[in-house]
């Protein structure tokens, strides 16, 4: 029986912001559901408030809605949309939370609208630890001992019976936010308060340690009919301990005889089953005793996931897709296996034959203050997947994709540190972000297979492939490079060795082995996923590379465009990048190209078989893309979507002859290279803030004597401020120094004057060589000095005179002409005391790019793309800048509830890991719906604590005013509240928290504040105030650290929390 | 380990592709048809799987052998197939049950096997041109003179006359009657779970029988009596069955006159009758349908069938280069079951006996469990007899 008939329009809820745990995956099953259902015939109304996305473009859905995902937000949305069903499996436990709110909230009922996909008893069962242990019981299954704890006492309780360790684990939060393993009192007492606090039912689950236990995953999916299949094994390499998202993982099973997995197959299904999972995609987690094969359930998603992403990738099945089509009432025999081109129905277990590598990608170095273990609450940022024919070759090309400066097995212990052994050990046993590194570094040292199977409880299956890469290694660097015949050359390739890792062993340039392989004529060769190991024709060019004898990649004659994705994702570098080159691969398809993507990342839509025409799921390296270029012969490549990962690589590819279209490596390269931008500002006649290129101590201290402090400085090339920092005084600027030099390998550092109270601008613009478009300015609230990436900022702008908008016109055409961009360019500038300065300028797709795209109702990257391959703005009919007529204001989402005790103050350097964008007519509507205030249950009349810097306190009577105008009490720090008080306001008094107790902290502590405006500056400061920002963190009080922020968010409480909600189609609408 | 360690090792297909790699198994000569196999668990349950009689096994998934070899993964009580071919041999087994390598198990069992090569691209070949017969060579033959082990293996592997028209089932089968009392595997006791006591009495012709099929009778609380192939239907009949099973097996259903005589003249009491496999293709033989080898057999263990009453989808194990020509069913035979991958008939039914047959294989092992109900369809005509 076909689709349903009874129901014409479904909205889907997407998962918001990118997250630690929630990343880009959604962003790919939302755009899979959008356009599954939507060829069904269905009206689609989506609902996402992250702009960056591919799935609120506004041809993916009928009507879009980008606003909170907040059950009173979707109340506003279905009365007035009216859909007949929701879809919220397809949202992360984002969208199923909302859905589970909107159901306790009556809004379901009241407006008569279907959970389709997932039935709130399926939810719960799933969720909710208690129901779901009892299930399994019901069907005979184990789950680890543990107990339920609704408070510390009972917690204590249960600790008692289960021992230490044991792993405390909230209910309903996401990516294990909270959990953690305990070894000690002390640890358990401090991981179940937080815990207590984060499960929005203050449910905590306490388990028996698994540790040392191998973890594996099933993907399961389910129709109407009871047809279950399974689409993916997933294996861990990392044992139970480390949370899923943060383990190297590897598809198919490996280790598990027929009769283990079988075993574990029904268990799966039967799962499904019993929590009443009626249709769609789950994910079940099973823990396996190494000694005797004991298995126990470790829980089950009710939803599409990230491994579900993962596997969809893995197999060439796309889960999100099917599980979209089974919910609207198809069965699995009715859908067809689309890589086969129809052949195969959806109806049957993929089988591949490969090796899936994943690796995630962590960003440590931007929490220094957090530790950096990897537990069972998920850390990491992003992931890289690779394929290969063996795990040795897909694991060495998932390590050279992850873009951390490795190209494969690169040593990272430090054998000459006096404590050497020690911190190997503790590498070892307990797991970092390098935890695989160090075990190669292990057998370096001469470690059996035996001693690191104790230390690290991974399977003796991966260490003997680890072993024997080292083993190689050290074979190549005995023997040298005139060992390196073909059938070792070949073999060494054959194992996943990438030319710069051997030629690292050999001490030589990597050049040096490209042309020895050249020679030997050893070249890879490209296979096909095709879901089903060969049995069928694949109509699907789903490729990866590998040395074998055949080669399947059916080279076309066509014209072709190749795109270099992104890579992993990481602060700095996220989606909004895929956003780009998603739409570069789509702008190209329109052109009549033949299009090719490049990218590693299982998460994203660019890897997405449908997007391209072509797809290579193949790291972004020098190495990987020659070869891909030297197959295809494309008329061009495009490098400016992906962000620093292919940019990286555009000099050598233009050296080599690779056809590199749009903006030149030389105009890049003069944007980047400080000197030489610095001279095209001169002869342009525009300002740049005083700065200095700067490359030893001394010469450091004397340009800083001649500009002034205080300074902005950073190492050069870097993407999301990495290691950038304010300095006020010489003794700062001598420590950044020797820190700063020591993480930028030799590079010079820059010093810029820092503008202390400048607005700050972002503008994109768009060239075809001869004209420019501006695409839109965007003015930061947050002043100069605060990343631009963490930066809320508003299109238009709310506060920027327009004679000084148009002088920032003015100049961004004029560097856009001088540079000869072709396709994007992205400038900051800033505006103080009357004056323009540029800040920086690149040219490439930059950040904001997708959230422009959304507000002016026109894709940018899909324009700037066409430009690249020679179309003018004038034939595309895009010759002027489109002001919207309303507000849109973008914010950044930060992680820093995953990492507890760090500060969440903002600085140069960039710490979001998201977005979200609030639309209204006015600023300050915008402004409180990015704010998502509306959940935020802000008592008006509660108490401000407000504390500020010098140079915040002209500016400080307006905001006290504004806050004690609207009902709040005042209590500030002594230098602040003399301010307040001299404005004639009321204000308390209270100590900072050296000045003596009760001071500021145990307010918050006995949740007596319920806002916080604290700016700061210095580093003593800044570190003496940080325990109350991070108190506020753990409090849950909204805190802003920048007085213009503060400003934005009484004009938001002024405008007082009446949104309207409009789609996209119809405010863009109202633009054109 | 390096890979020097071990010989060399060349396939050679009748049509003249030359696969060179290292020899993982014993030294020798081997011919037969090359199939392959797409499950990507199992291997050693398929190496023992008798069908695989005169079968040069290739597996798509390239690391075969990560589990090592057990005592308890035997389908039968030898390796039938003619030889392995596989992309990489692990450098260890990883397993709780593990007792022995798999190269250390082929060589001791004399089979011939080779790895380290494209096993892709020979898989793309024998989707493309069908059944192909083959030749592995390994071990010094090899290093001594590669062109003269190439001529050599390819005028075997065209000397090789293919299974159409070759009784397998005659090789394969056991010497002797034998009772059967081992019930499925479990989990942390192996085979010594307590078999149920035993309600009903079934003669299982053993064609090429795999254990599982007999452990899964077992299990249904049957009395297993495994006869040869050849066994008379008399002799069977004399027994006073409660049903008759007919086994899974190698080669060619249609040279097995003996055996499809004796299924006609067990149709004709009221005896139940359910066939697997080869099994399932005596059955439709018995009664008047044909059958034929296939361009492309199914061997794996992903096959979606459809049940054509219910409208279930069940993921299947697979394993057979012969099926029944649906156009030739007569009237008292109906299709139960097809293939969703190419439209084969995979089940059929008796409509005036209680008779049936199934083309995949319900005891998996290796593969899906799926599809384990029809044993107890057979159990059900057997209850309905006695009723």
């Amino acid at each position: 029986m076909p689709k349903r008939t009874d129901i014409n329009s479904i909205l889907i809820i997407g998962a918001g912001p990118i997250v630690i745990g929630q990343a880009c995956e959604f962003d790919y099953s939302g755009a899979q559901a959008c356009q599954a259902l939507r060829e069904e015939g269905y009206r689609i109304i989506l609902v996402n408030s992250n702009p960056a996305t591919i799935m609120t473009d506004p041809d993916m859905a009928d009507a879009t809605y980008i606003e909170a995902i907040e059950w009173q937000v979707l109340e506003k949305i279905i009365a007035k949309e009216k859909p007949d069903a929701i879809l919220p499996t397809m949202g992360g436990q984002t969208a199923l939370n909302c859905a589970l709110d909107l159901d306790k909230h009556g809004v379901l009922e009241k407006y008569g609208v279907e959970l389709i996909g997932a039935k709130k008893h399926a939810i719960d069962k799933a969720e909710d630890r208690e129901l779901f242990d009892d299930a399994m019981v019901a069907i005979g299954l184990e789950t680890p001992k543990h107990r339920m704890a609704r408070s510390m006492e009972d917690a204590l309780d249960a600790q008692k019976e289960l021992g230490f360790p044991c792993i405390i684990r909230p209910s309903f939060t996401m990516g294990g936010s909270g959990g953690g393993i305990a070894y000690n009192k002390e640890e358990f007492e401090e991981i179940c308060k937080r815990g207590l606090d984060l499960s929005p039912t203050n449910e905590l689950l306490i388990d028996e340690s698994l540790i040392g236990w191998k973890e594996y995953e099933l993907e399961v999916v389910r129709d109407k009919n009871d047809n279950c299949i399974i689409v993916c094994s997933i294996e861990n390499f990392d044992p139970m301990g480390v949370h899923t998202g943060d383990s190297i993982t590897v598809a198919p099973s490996q280790t598990l005889t027929d009769k283990e997995y079988q075993i574990m197959r029904n268990a799966a299904i039967a799962i499904l089953r019993e929590i009443g999972v009626e249709t769609g995609g789950s994910n079940v987690q099973f823990g396996v005793n190494p000694e005797d094969g004991r298995i126990v359930v470790i829980e089950m998603n009710p939803r599409v996931s990230r491994s579900s992403a993962l596997a969809s990738k893995a197999t060439g099945f796309p889960i999100a897709r099917v599980a979209a089509k089974l919910a609207v009432g198809f069965t699995l025999d009715e859908l067809s296996n689309e890589i086969t081109g129809g052949a195969t129905p959806a109806s049957f277990e993929p089988s591949i034959d490969y090796v899936v590598t994943k690796i995630p990608r962590f960003t440590f170095e931007k929490f220094p203050q957090a530790p950096d273990r990897l537990t069972t609450q998920m850390k990491s940022v992003g992931e890289v997947m690779a394929i290969g024919r063996t795990f040795q070759e897909s694991l060495q090309k998932a390590l050279r994709g992850m873009e951390i400066g490795i190209s494969g097995l690169d040593p990272v212990h430090d054998i000459e540190s006096s404590d050497a052994d020690n911190i190997l050990l503790r590498e070892l046993k307990e797991a970092g972000c390098d935890r695989i590194r160090y075990v190669a570094d292990a057998f370096r040292k001469g470690m059996s297979v035996e001693e690191l199977f104790e230390h690290t409880a991974i399977d003796r299956w991966y260490l003997i492939q680890i072993e024997d890469i080292i083993l190689e290694e050290k074979a190549l660097a005995n023997e040298g490079i005139s060992a390196l015949d073909k059938d070792f050359l070949f073999r060494l390739k054959r194992k996943g060795f990438s030319d710069k890792r051997l030629a690292d062993i050999l001490h030589v340039d990597e050049h040096l082995i490209r042309n020895k392989r050249y020679e030997l004529d050893i070249r890879p060769v490209y296979k096909r996923v095709d879901t089903c190991a060969a049995e069928f024709r694949s109509t699907t060019a789903y490729m990866y590379s590998t040395y074998e004898e055949e080669c399947e990649a059916e080279v076309s004659d066509r014209e072709k465009i190749i795109v270099l994705g992104g890579g992993p994702n990481r602060i700095g570098q996220g989606i909004e990048f895929d956003y780009c080159c998603v739409h570069a691969a789509l702008a190209m398809r329109e052109m009549g190209y033949e299009t090719i993507m490049v990218n590693c990342n299982p998460e994203t839509v660019s890897t997405d078989y449908n997007i391209s025409d072509r797809l290579y799921f193949e790291p972004i390296t020098l190495e990987d893309v020659l070869e891909i270029v030297h197959i295809e012969k494309p008329k061009g490549v495009i490098v400016q979507f992906g962000g620093q990962t292919p940019l990286k690589l555009v000099t050598s590819l233009e050296e080599l002859g690779v056809p590199i279209i749009g903006t030149s490596a030389d105009a890049i390269d003069r944007a980047e290279d400080r000197e030489r931008f610095q001279k095209m500002i001169q002869k342009l006649g525009l300002l740049q803030p005083p700065n200095a290129t700067v490359r030893s101590l001394e010469q450091a201290i004397t340009e800083a004597d001649n500009i002034g402090y205080p300074l902005v400085v950073r190492p050069s090339y870097v993407l999301g401020g990495r290691a950038m920092e304010i300095v006020y005084n010489e003794a700062e600027l001598k420590r950044y120094i020797k820190e700063a030099v020591q993480v930028s390998n030799e590079s010079p550092v820059l010093l810029d004057y820092f503008l202390n109270s400048a607005i700050e601008m972002d503008v994109d613009v768009v060239s075809d060589g001869k004209q420019v478009v501006v695409g839109s300015i965007m003015q930061h609230i947050e002043q100069a000095g605060v990343h631009s990436g963490d930066s809320a900022c508003s299109l238009p702008p709310y506060s920027l005179p327009m004679d000084i908008q148009n002088i920032i016109r003015e100049q961004c055409v004029k560097m856009a002409i001088e540079l000869g961009v072709v396709g994007l360019m992205n400038a900051q500038l800033a505006y103080q005391d009357g004056e323009v300065y540029i800040i920086e300028v690149n040219p490439r797709a930059s950040r904001t790019v997708p959230f422009v795209s959304k507000c002016i109702g026109v894709s940018l990257a899909k324009i700037a793309a066409k430009c690249m391959v020679g179309i003018s703005l004038k034939e595309l009919g895009f010759t002027e800048e489109i002001v919207p007529t309303f507000y849109s204001v973008k914010e950044a989402i930060f992680p820093f509830n995953k990492f507890p005790g760090v500060d969440p103050i903002l600085g140069p350097e960039m710490k979001s890991t998201g977005e979200v964008m609030g639309t209204g007519s006015t600023f300050a509507e915008a402004y409180y719906k990015s704010q998502s205030f509306s959940a935020m249950n802000i008592k008006q009349g509660g108490k401000v604590f407000i504390s500020v810097r010098d140079a915040d306190k002209a500016e400080l009577p307006e905001v006290a005013k504004s806050f004690h105008d609207l009902g709040f009490q005042l209590i500030a720090t002594k230098g602040s509240a003399d301010v307040i008080a001299k404005a004639g306001l009321p204000v308390e008094k209270v100590n900072k928290v050296m000045e003596g107790r009760p001071h500021i902290v145990d307010m918050l502590k006995n949740d007596q504040i319920d806002l916080i405006v604290n700016t700061t500056e210095g580093r003593q400061a800044i570190a003496d105030s940080a325990t109350i920002r991070s108190t506020a963190l753990r409090h849950s009080v909204y805190c802003t650290t920048t007085i213009a922020s503060a400003k934005a968010v009484c004009d938001a409480f002024i405008f007082g929390g009446d949104i309207s909600v409009n789609s996209l189609q119809d405010l863009t609408a109202s633009v054109q | 380990m390096s890979s020097s360690a071990y010989k060399s090792a060349i396939l050679v297909l009748e049509d003249g592709s030359i696969f060179k790699g290292k020899a993982i198994g014993a030294e020798g000569i081997s011919t037969g048809e090359v199939v392959f196999n797409t499950a990507m668990t199992g291997y050693q349950e398929i190496l023992t799987d008798p069908s695989y009689a005169k079968q040069i096994v290739t597996l798509t998934y390239p690391h075969i052998g990560n589990t090592g070899t057990n005592s308890e993964d035997e389908e039968s009580s030898q390796v039938w197939a003619a030889g392995l071919v596989i992309r990489d041999l692990p450098m260890l087994a990883s397993n709780f049950r593990n007792e022995q390598n798999l190269d250390a198990y082929l060589q001791a069992r004399n089979i011939v096997a080779i790895a380290d090569i494209d096993t892709r691209r020979l898989t793309r070949i024998l989707r493309d041109k069908g059944a192909t017969n083959g030749c592995l060579l390994a071990g010094y033959i090899v290093s001594e003179d590669i062109e003269a082990a190439k001529a050599q293996a390819l005028q075997a592997a065209k000397d090789f006359p293919g299974l159409v028209g070759m009784d397998l089932a005659k090789e394969v089968t056991c010497s002797s009657q034998y009772e059967w009392t081992e019930g499925s595997w479990q989990l942390g006791q192996g085979y010594d779970g307590q078999a149920p006591a035993t309600n009903y009495h079934i003669v299982a012709y053993d064609f090429g029988v795999k254990r599982n099929i007999l452990r899964m009778l077992r299990d249904r609380g049957c009395q297993v009596t495994v006869v040869p192939a050849q066994t008379p239907a008399s002799e069977v009949l004399s027994m006073n069955p409660d049903g008759v099973f007919l086994s899974n097996g190698p080669g060619d259903p249609e040279p097995c006159d003996y055996a499809i005589a004796a299924i006609k003249e067990i149709l004709e009491t009221a005896t139940p009758v359910f066939g697997i496999c080869l099994g399932h293709q005596l059955l439709a033989l018995a009664s008047g349908a044909q059958t034929a080898q296939m361009k492309l057999g199914h061997h794996g263990a992903n096959h979606p069938v459809q049940d054509e009453e219910q409208g279930r989808v069940f993921i299947t194990s697979q394993n057979h280069g012969f099926a029944v020509d649906e156009a030739s069913l007569p009237e008292n035979l109906k299709a139960t079951h097809h293939s969703l991958f190419d439209g084969s008939l995979q089940g059929i039914h008796r409509t005036d006996k209680a008779a049936f047959g199934f083309q995949g294989h319900p005891e998996a092992s290796p593969g899906p469990h799926d599809i384990a109900p029809v044993f107890d369809h057979f159990i059900k005509l057997m209850s309905d007899r006695l009723r």
